[in-house]
């Protein structure tokens, strides 16, 4: 059954592989659900369809300029444009790149070097808090009882420090990933595990508590407001200029706000894949993956797996240090409950999903989870919440909607989600969606010892195409 | 004349309790004579001005005043934790996988303990029962909070522990978390839908709130009452007799023979015609029942429970079995009551010694810190023997 599925959709692959077909088809699609979003702003389908035809653009067999020309005509005009035009896809893509970030930073320590982390959203926090502490009046605060800040409280700091911010966010936060790591080191495997994650309780609960003797985080109600940059004079007027027509209404300095934070957004995740993809494919990546497939063969062999897993724990928590100042910046507030246990495991989960090791994968991983905690399920909350209103029955039993519990709310309920893929991924599909290119590497090779033809059928892309144009010709 | 048998009963029996008496009044002593110290030292110190100007005492005399309470309080909890502790323990020792679930197993006990305890309580029968019945109430409460969690626990190996039993061991953990945290959403939906709210209180019966008077201590004019909460008595005690039973289970039947073999060799002892499979399931359902029970006690200490509670003990006695040695029964059963004296030393002086900078708050911290540094430092534990590393 699966082989008949396979060689029936592979003369359908093929054609969308070859030639100048997949030009046009992603254009096409582009062009269709980016006129669909525009005209129906709030209808997810259209919005999941341009997320898919976003990301074939990686995913079709395209020339590389191509690629990298229409990936920036999506990012910086495209979406920006639909997102003036309802401010809430920007929050979700906004999302979806804070957390590709976090995810492909928990990559390099979890599906690199193979050191399992579940405290990795202290790392986010402590970046988050710096520029909290910094960027906003609570330097002054720091003999006052917790609460907000009385009127008339300097800032430290000026706004645009933000910048030089994120900077610092990077080396900090890697400082503090290497102070972790030094006494981690002593430990592998599960051990490492709940040592992390009692870091990042032990975080969280400092965040929480650290309102005295001194006020350094204001407590459990968080500090807020905490500066954003300033925007460079006049682009929201040559911004609304140019798109006023196109958005529909002219767009506030507010909503400008959000599309900075997605430019910004959208460079350090551009940055981060570069770092992660170089450091993936280095003699570094290489080390990292003999340690994590066997340590005690790795040092024997001459690479220094202790500083290894180190720079590990520094690189992946420095990519979380540069979210956190953003993060914070772009909510102009910080509390201790964003970085519980919950999310560490939703980053973990983003990663394990997409596939770990494997940077498409994790990217495709955390959108995937930022859709559905944002889009899917809070939609389903409303149509559970509106079938609730409604006098409808379900006929056999006899149950009336309205007596469904006010408590059924899915949208609460990330953490059954969250616990049912990580169950699942791990019995049924440990590489992830998009198995990293390493693992399918070594999949090919196994399988070309048994025989050679089945070996090119399964080499991706290429391999389909010329097996496509063989079944033509023939 | 004693059979051998018999003896054997008796001594598998009295050895824990010798145990469990060394551990707490070597583990109070200690604590005691430490904050003792610490207090003779800080004399003079602004917190002892401070607390001479609010309560007319000096530190050394308020320390040793308060100290038979948190002594009581630290043993309640110790308790609590050794019990939900020798849960992990058991596990790693059969499996070697931290079973990262057992709080939720834990929280399954108390809710399904407490579901009953409200379906006694609506019906009436609990308030007609009087003081007695309140106990034979809880010993049923008890018992279907060990069924139900013990049956959860193996019913969550088969699903998805026992497919994973081959792969790496990051794998199992992974899955582990991903059932924690889908069971703590399942007793939240199931609770939502039937109950319309996601959290219980356990309701009042017997005479489980009576304080018991036990001494009094004159501190100047007045005294200070020392007494013990009749509940804390019950967790106590069905603490003790729990792990009595646990002891005898694994040290003096055959299939507690068998589960040590599958700890120490799965193969072998597969060869040996042991069941692997049954006494792996067996074990998770031991060390679930003793979960639930914990998670029963706990409701019936600190009263109210939602889904997520099971989260903080879970840890604490996570911490618990490490700090024991991770693996060993008897240690957990030390680093329970340890960890529990910790706590409750914390709590009662940690704000007091530092004049309010830092309270009870750090207790969790407290612990957090106690587990890395012993994991780190000592990764065998106050008792075990050197565990093999293997990642």
């Amino acid at each position: 059954m699966k082989t008949n599925l396979r060689t029936t959709l592979r003369p359908v692959g093929a054609f969308l592989m070859r030639g100048s077909t997949p030009y046009f088809m992603t254009i096409a699609l582009l062009a269709v659900s980016t006129i669909l979003v525009y005209l129906s702003p709030r209808s997810i389908p259209a919005f999941l369809l341009f997320a898919i035809s976003a990301s074939l653009i990686y995913f079709l067999k395209l020339k590389k300029p191509f690629q990298l020309g229409m990936a920036v005509l999506v990012a910086v005009v495209i979406v920006p444009i639909l997102g003036a035009r309802n401010i809430f896809y920007l929050e979700v893509i906004f999302q979806i790149a804070v957390f590709a970030a976090l995810a492909l930073g928990l990559n390099i320590v979890v599906g690199f070097s193979g050191l399992l982390n579940f405290g990795y959203m202290a790392f986010y926090a402590v970046g988050a808090y710096l520029w909290a502490f910094f960027g906003s009046q609570q330097p002054f605060l720091l003999h006052e009882i917790p609460g907000t800040a009385p009127m008339g409280t300097p800032f430290l700091l000026a706004p645009d420090w933000f910048y030089l911010f994120i900077f610092l966010g990077v080396i900090v936060v890697s400082i503090v990933g290497l102070i972790l790591g030094l006494p981690v080191l002593r430990v592998r495997g599960d051990y490492l595990a709940i040592i992390t994650l009692a870091f990042g309780e032990i975080i969280r609960q400092l965040a929480n508590n650290l309102d005295k003797p001194l006020n350094l985080t204001n407590g459990p109600q968080g500090i807020t407001p905490i500066q954003r940059p300033t925007m460079p004079k006049g682009i929201l007027a040559w911004f609304n200029s140019i798109c006023e027509k196109i958005v529909g209404h002219p767009v506030t300095e507010n909503q400008f706000y959000n599309i900075m934070f997605y430019l910004i957004a959208v460079l350090v995740v551009v940055v981060v894949i570069l770092v992660t993809a170089r450091l993936d494919d280095s003699k570094i990546g290489r080390a990292w993956a003999a340690v994590r497939e066997d340590e005690l063969a790795a040092t024997a062999m001459g690479i220094p797996a202790n500083k290894l897993k180190l720079g590990a724990f520094a690189v992946g928590a420095s990519f979380a240090g540069a979210m956190g100042v953003l993060f914070a910046a772009s909510r102009t507030f910080v509390s201790p409950e964003s970085f519980n246990f919950l999310q560490s495991v939703s980053v973990l989960t983003m990663v394990i999903l997409g596939g770990i090791g494997s940077i498409p994968g994790v990217i495709i991983g955390a959108a995937v989870v930022v859709v559905l905690n944002l889009q899917i399920l809070p939609s389903f909350s409303l149509f559970l919440a509106n079938l609730r209103q409604s006098d409808a029955v379900i006929p056999i039993i006899n149950f009336h909607w309205k007596d469904l519990s006010n408590q059924l709310d899915p949208s609460k309920y990330q953490r059954l989600i969250f616990g049912i893929i990580l169950i699942l991924m791990m019995i049924y599909r440990p590489a992830g969606i998009l198995p990293a290119a390493r693992k399918k590497r070594k999949l090919q090779g196994s399988m070309s010892a048994g025989s050679s033809g089945e070996a090119e059928g399964a080499g991706g892309p290429d391999a389909a195409a010329s097996q496509g144009k063989g079944a033509d010709r023939g | 004349m004693i059979r051998p048998q018999a003896s054997r009963t008796l001594r598998e029996i009295a050895a824990p309790l010798g145990k469990m008496a060394v551990f707490v009044v070597g583990a109070g002593a200690l604590f005691s004579a430490l904050m003792v110290i610490i207090a003779f030292l800080c004399k003079g110190s602004g917190a002892d001005k401070l607390l001479l100007d609010t309560q007319g005492i000096n530190i050394v005399t308020y320390t040793m005043v308060n100290l038979p309470q948190v002594l009581i309080d630290g043993v309640t909890l110790g308790f609590v934790y050794a019990a939900i502790a020798l849960g992990y323990t058991m596990v790693y020792g059969v499996l070697e996988f931290i079973n990262f679930a057992h709080s939720e197993i834990f929280a399954i006990g108390a809710f399904a303990g407490v579901e009953f305890l409200i379906a006694m309580d609506k019906l009436g029968v609990l308030a007609a029962a009087g003081p007695m019945g309140g106990y034979m109430y809880l010993v049923i409460a008890l018992m279907i909070s060990m069924m139900a969690a013990g049956g959860i626990a193996m019913l969550m190996e088969r699903v998805a522990y026992r497919p994973l039993r081959e792969a790496p061991k990051l794998v199992p953990l992974i899955s582990a978390i991903g059932v924690s945290f889908a069971l703590q959403d399942i007793i939240r939906l199931v609770e939502s839908l039937t109950t319309g709210q996601f959290y219980r209180v356990m309701p009042t019966f017997g005479d489980f709130d009576k304080r018991l008077p036990l001494f009094s201590i004159p501190t100047g004019q007045d005294s200070t009452q020392v007494d013990i909460q009749v509940k804390s008595l019950v967790v106590i005690i069905a603490a003790v007799l729990m792990l009595v039973l646990l002891n005898y289970i694994v040290n003096a039947t055959k299939i507690g023979k068998a589960i040590r073999a599958v700890a120490q060799d799965r193969n072998t002892a597969a060869l040996m015609g042991v069941g692997v499979n049954a006494i792996i399931s067996f074990t998770f359902f031991i060390g679930g029942a003793l979960g639930g029970a914990a998670g029963l006690l706990y409701a019936l200490k600190f009263t109210r429970i939602d889904p997520y509670v099971g989260f903080m003990p879970g840890m604490k006695a996570f911490t618990a079995a490490v700090l024991g040695g991770i693996g060993n029964l008897t240690g957990a059963l030390l680093g329970g009551i340890v960890l529990g004296m910790l706590e409750s030393f914390a709590g009662a002086y940690l704000g007091t010694f530092t004049m309010g900078a830092f309270g009870s708050e750090y207790k969790d911290i407290i612990a957090f810190s106690v587990l890395i540094i012993f994991i780190i430092f000592r990764p065998s534990g106050l008792l075990g023997e050197q565990v093999s590393q293997k990642a």
